[in-house]
Formats: structure tokens, C-alpha cells, sequence
């Protein structure tokens, strides 16, 4: 009898942690629809959408509902596709987007009654970043960068020679952000041609400060980032000039500097991101007055959290369209490639 | 009188409870393990209802989150190898040499002091250790190799080695040490020198608790997760070049860790899995080095 005792306390024991341990992470989930269910009971702003957009969304509506006790604000990340989803169904007051409304979009939200407000409030833009000591890289075309990247690449572009033949023999480190990252899924979408199509032989971090570091040490290195990271680190690492061989939208290769990024010619690697805000919903006064309190408070906050901010005059010409109630999108399936947002809004006008 | 009027029933209760709590505090440690065991076992059976256990020992790449999903350890495992090769070069030969200047040249007085110092070492936080091989360790040697690169597995494993280096030397020194007066005194007798005695009596007598040591700072150095997740990069590749950044099997735990890998899913259970080898290995270094350190102990008893 003795014999068996200690085998199977083991082993109760082992069961017991077993069923703890998927008690708990039921118990997890089953929380999160919690917070959903209870939050229809008060004044609540529901937001969803592109996770590229979320960290100023977050922001803003964290200082919002510290100015406004009793407000709260919901800030999902379904991406932009699933945020308009949701939009076009009624199912959130303001979709985040990191492109404009596709037409099949628009097409859902007319059939179902919502009308919108196309809001743009900042700019994402990305940076291909070199060590200062590479002496040989200073652009690099759109197909290179494809090359390098896509899983094809994956154990076999390992050298700069196989991207450009008179770059050195040598071996080449890459860098970039985790699979989590908006960063990532825009890269891989406008470089590689699908959203999470990579290579996976590189150094992938979620945090960008290692990133840096990274490049800043190591002469073979090369990696890419949102531009912010750059200007706080413009004597560590180097940037590389982007080339799309599209004349349409600036010749040659382009540095994403301000100007630049701004002008629109900096493709594909910067792009507006938008807030959408259903008219609908605008029938409340606390999401008028929330996303009033957004569009003082995006050049900031876009900065802080390491976008690019509109200029200033774009964003009073932002802030008009919303006082204008000017329903619809200033981007049709014609609107050529390379056109500013300022020249869409003054268009409008 | 008083006291030996307690009624016997309530002290045979009061001696059973006290008993089971003794046996409970006693085993709480084995039952944790179990649980850990149990764990592990159950999210790597899911994850090889998926994946052939052929393909996760014998495939040369790991990338459990991208486009191309492969499931091969073999580069976590190169990783790990090669940071815990270079610290043992490092703290194997340092190590036992302190252990025999300790133990047979230097003074009581020195020993007194000095061991007690050395042992300090392994009280340095390892997250100080991490940053102290990426931020110094690292730009010292890239003078020395300009083509290092600035994650690499040369400078977390020197970095290692130097953390593993007062363990090392502290057991041999007593294995060293325990070697009984006798044997010595026969070898000076004979006319050996102290090297001698050193080489061909005390180092052969005391093998197994150095190989012992040894194997402890093996296992502590495959463990070892800070270091290389700080230093050493997070790139899984198979490579025994000291100079690339390479990833270990601790440091891919960290990383998915912190990421956002949805539970249930098979990225979420590879953690599981490459954490359920690396229980293995260091369980079955440990046990190799808990039976050399019994027959040490038998020898001269």
C-alpha cells in the first residue's frame, strides 16, 4: 500500500496543476468579454481599428479621460480592415486607419447608413537605417529590399555582394521589429507584398532601443525602424535613401526626411493615418468634443509616441473639414500617387 | 502534575498535525517541481500533435512566428551551446587555478579573506552582468576584432564565464582541500614539488569533485537567460561563429515572453517545448554531477 501512496500523490499533484493551470487561463479570457459586456453602462466612446494608429489614439483618449472623469474611452486593435468592419456595422463611434477607406469599405458603410468624417492626423513613416562606418550603402531600391526581406531570402541572402555586386563580401545583419509591430506588417505589406511575409533570420525586437543599438555597434548591420527612431539617434546610425524607380512621386532615391515625408514623395515607406468619426455617432457632445480635443492634441502626441505630425496648417485645414461636417473621403480610387494631403484638403475647399 | 494530565488524545493530534505540517514544508519543493513537470509535458504534448519530433531535433531553423513557420531547435541549441563552450574555456582554467592558489600557496590568512570576496562575484545581479557585457564588454573586444558585431555570443559567453568562475573555484577548492594531509605529505616526502603535488596527486585525487564543479557551471551556464538575452541577439542561426548574433534557448523564452503569443497556440507552446529540453539537459548534467560528487565523498571516508 505504501508503495503506491507516493506515485500517486505525484501524480494527483501533476493533475491538479494541470487543471489549475487551464482554469486560469479560461478564467483570463473569460474576463476580457467582461470589460466589454460592462462597459455599454456608461458614456463610453468605442474605438477599433489599425494597431499602427492605436498608440496616439491611446494616448489622446488616456489624457482625454483624465480631463473628463466618467467618460471612457475603448481603444481596440483589429486592424484597419477588421476597424471598418465594425465601423460600416454601427459597432464603434471612430475607426483608426492606417490607409484611406477602400471602396468595397466605403460601399458596405453606404448600404448600411453610416456616414463618416475622414480626419487625417499624422504620418507613419519608416527609416532603412545603416551604421555610420558603412561606407557603401546610400540608397537602396524597393525590389533590393524585397530581395533581402521576403522568406525566399531566409539562409540564403545572407551577404551585401548577393543584393548589389560591388558591395563587400560581407556577411549582413539585419534588424527589425518583432512580428507584434505595426511596423512590421507595414513593412512586410508595401515592401514584401503581404502583411506578415518575412524572413525570419534577423535580430526582431519589440524594442526599438535595442534595435538601435544594434545598428549604432555593428558595421554590417542594417535594419529599419519608424522614422522617430531615427531623429533621436541621428549620430548613431545612418540613413539609407529609398528608391521606388517610380518617377511619378519624386525621381530617384529619397530620404524620409520631414520635408519629404510631408511632400508625399517618400514612397512607399510613409503614409497619412486617419481617424474616421461616424456622423451618427457625432449626436453625442461627448464624442464631438473628444475628437475636438483629438485634433488639438495629434501633432503632439504623434510626436511622442515617434510619428511624424501634419503641418501646422494641415491640421487647421483638418480641424475645418471636421467643423464643416464635410462627410466621405478626399481619396478616390483615381487620386494619383504623390499628392499631399494639403493639396486634397485645399481641393475640397 | 498539571502538564501530565493533558488528555493523550489531543497530544497525538497536536504530533500529527506538526508531523504532516514537516512533511508538507519538506516536500512543497518536490510537489512545485512535479507541477512544473506536469506542465511542461502537457503544452509539448499539443505542440507534438503538430510537429514531428523528428523535425523539432533534426531541423536546422527556427522560426516559429514567420511566413515560413520551421521548427527545427538545432540553432536555439547551437546558440546555447556555443555561449556555454566559451564560458567554461573562460572560467574552467581561471577557476581551478584560483582554487589551487587558494588552497596550497596562499596563506590562511590571504584564504580568509579572498574566498570570501570571490564569492561576491556570484552575488552581482546577472541583469549587471548583461549590461556590462553589451555596453563594455562588447566595445572593448571590437577594438581588438573590428569585425565582431554588436550582438554576438563571444562577449555574453566571457561575460558568463567570469560569473561562473567563483563557483568553479570555491567547489574544487574544497575538493582540493579535502584531499586528506596524508597523501600530500607522502608526495612532498618523495621529494615532489609543490607543482607536482599539485599536478600528479591533489588535481587526480580531487577529479571528481572538480568535474562535478564543472558540470554545475555547465548547467548554470546553459541556463543562464539574462546575459544572452541582453548581449547576444535574437536570431536563431546554426553557427559556431563566435562573432554573429546568435539566439540561446533562454533568451528565445524571454523574447516570446514579452511579446503577445496567444495561449493555445502552437507559438505560445514552443516556449513549452524548447523550455522542456532545456530541463532536460541541465536535470541530467546535475544528476551527473550529484553521482561524482557522492563518489568524491565516498573516497576517503
Amino acid at each position: 500500500m505504501k508503495k503506491i501512496i507516493i506515485p500517486l500523490i505525484i501524480v494527483t499533484v501533476a493533475v491538479v496543476a494541470i487543471v489549475m493551470y487551464n482554469s486560469n487561463r479560461s478564467s483570463s479570457k473569460n474576463s476580457d468579454s467582461q470589460v466589454a459586456g460592462t462597459a455599454n453602462q456608461t458614456s463610453v466612446i468605442k474605438i477599433d481599428g489599425s494597431s499602427t494608429v492605436f498608440p496616439i489614439t491611446e494616448g489622446v483618449a488616456e489624457e482625454y479621460q483624465k480631463e473628463n472623469a466618467g467618460i471612457k474611452v475603448t481603444v481596440g486593435l483589429s486592424g484597419t480592415g477588421g476597424g471598418f468592419k465594425k465601423f460600416c456595422n454601427g459597432e464603434i463611434d471612430i475607426s483608426d486607419a492606417s490607409r484611406p477607406i477602400k471602396s468595397s469599405e466605403a460601399e458596405a458603410c453606404q448600404k448600411a447608413g453610416i456616414e463618416y468624417i475622414e480626419l487625417p492626423i499624422a504620418y507613419d513613416g519608416l527609416a532603412i537605417l545603416v551604421n555610420p562606418e558603412n561606407t557603401w550603402a546610400k540608397e537602396i531600391t524597393v525590389a533590393e529590399l524585397k530581395k533581402l526581406w521576403e522568406p525566399e531570402a531566409q539562409n540564403k541572402i545572407t551577404k551585401w555582394n548577393q543584393i548589389r555586386t560591388d558591395w563587400p563580401n560581407e556577411e549582413i545583419h539585419l534588424f527589425g521589429p518583432g512580428v507584434d509591430s505595426g511596423t512590421f506588417d507595414y513593412f512586410t505589406g508595401e515592401i514584401v507584398g503581404e502583411e506578415g511575409k518575412s524572413r525570419g533570420d534577423y535580430t526582431a525586437s519589440e524594442d526599438d532601443n535595442v534595435l538601435v543599438q544594434g545598428v549604432a555597434t555593428d558595421k554590417n548591420a542594417l535594419g529599419y525602424f519608424g522614422v522617430a527612431y531615427y531623429t533621436q539617434n541621428q549620430d548613431k546610425m545612418k540613413l539609407v535613401a529609398v528608391n521606388d524607380e517610380d518617377e511619378t512621386n519624386g525621381t530617384g532615391a529619397v530620404l524620409p526626411n520631414y520635408d519629404e515625408v510631408v511632400k508625399g514623395t517618400y514612397q512607399p515607406l510613409s503614409r497619412p493615418i486617419f481617424i474616421y468619426v461616424s456622423i451618427k455617432a457625432l449626436t453625442k457632445p461627448e464624442i464631438k468634443s473628444f475628437v475636438d480635443f483629438y485634433l488639438a492634441n495629434a501633432g503632439t502626441m504623434s510626436k511622442e509616441v515617434g510619428y511624424i505630425a501634419l503641418p501646422d496648417d494641415v491640421y487647421s485645414l483638418v480641424t475645418e473639414r471636421f467643423k464643416n461636417n464635410k462627410k466621405g473621403s478626399v481619396y478616390a480610387a483615381d487620386t494619383e500617387k504623390g499628392v499631399t494631403i494639403k493639396e486634397l484638403l485645399e481641393k475640397e475647399q | 502534575m498539571g502538564k501530565t494530565t493533558l488528555p493523550t488524545v489531543s497530544f497525538h493530534f497536536k504530533e500529527k498535525v506538526i508531523e504532516a505540517s514537516f512533511f508538507f514544508c519538506s516536500s512543497l519543493c518536490i510537489f512545485i517541481n512535479v507541477a512544473i513537470i506536469a506542465i511542461l509535458v502537457y503544452e509539448s504534448y499539443g505542440f507534438f500533435q503538430q510537429v514531428s519530433i523528428v523535425e523539432f531535433l533534426t531541423g536546422t531553423e527556427w522560426t516559429p512566428f514567420f511566413y515560413e513557420k520551421h521548427y527545427g531547435i538545432l540553432p536555439l541549441f547551437a546558440g546555447t551551446f556555443l555561449t556555454t563552450i566559451i564560458a567554461i574555456a573562460i572560467a574552467l582554467p581561471i577557476g581551478l587555478i584560483s582554487a589551487v592558489y587558494l588552497s596550497e600557496y596562499s596563506g590562511t590568512r590571504f584564504r580568509t579573506i579572498v574566498k570570501p570576496l570571490l564569492e561576491m562575484i556570484a552575488a552581482v545581479p546577472t541583469v549587471v552582468y548583461g549590461y556590462f557585457a553589451l555596453l563594455f564588454v562588447t566595445p572593448m573586444l571590437q577594438n581588438i576584432f573590428p569585425n565582431l558585431a554588436s550582438f554576438n555570443a563571444l562577449s555574453p559567453g566571457i561575460v558568463m564565464g567570469i560569473m561562473i568562475i567563483p563557483l568553479i573555484a570555491s567547489l574544487s577548492e574544497d575538493a582540493i582541500h579535502a584531499v586528506p594531509l596524508m597523501l600530500r605529505e607522502g608526495a612532498y616526502a618523495l621529494g615532489a614539488t609543490r607543482l607536482q603535488v599539485v599536478r600528479r596527486v591533489l588535481i587526480p585525487a580531487a577529479y571528481s569533485g572538480i568535474a562535478s564543479s564543472v558540470i554545475l557551471g555547465i548547467s548554470r551556464a546553459i541556463g543562464e537567460t539574462m546575459i544572452v538575452a541582453i548581449a547576444a541577439g535574437g536570431q536563431p542561426r546554426l553557427t559556431l561563429d563566435p562573432t554573429v548574433p546568435i539566439q540561446t534557448i533562454t533568451a528565445y523564452i524571454v523574447q516570446v515572453g514579452l511579446g503577445d503569443a496567444p495561449a493555445g497556440t502552437i507559438e505560445y507552446q514552443t516556449i513549452f517545448v524548447v523550455g522542456a529540453s532545456l530541463f532536460v539537459v541541465t536535470f541530467l548534467l546535475n544528476t551527473v554531477s550529484y553521482l561524482l560528487r557522492k563518489r568524491f565523498q565516498h573516497a576517503y571516508e
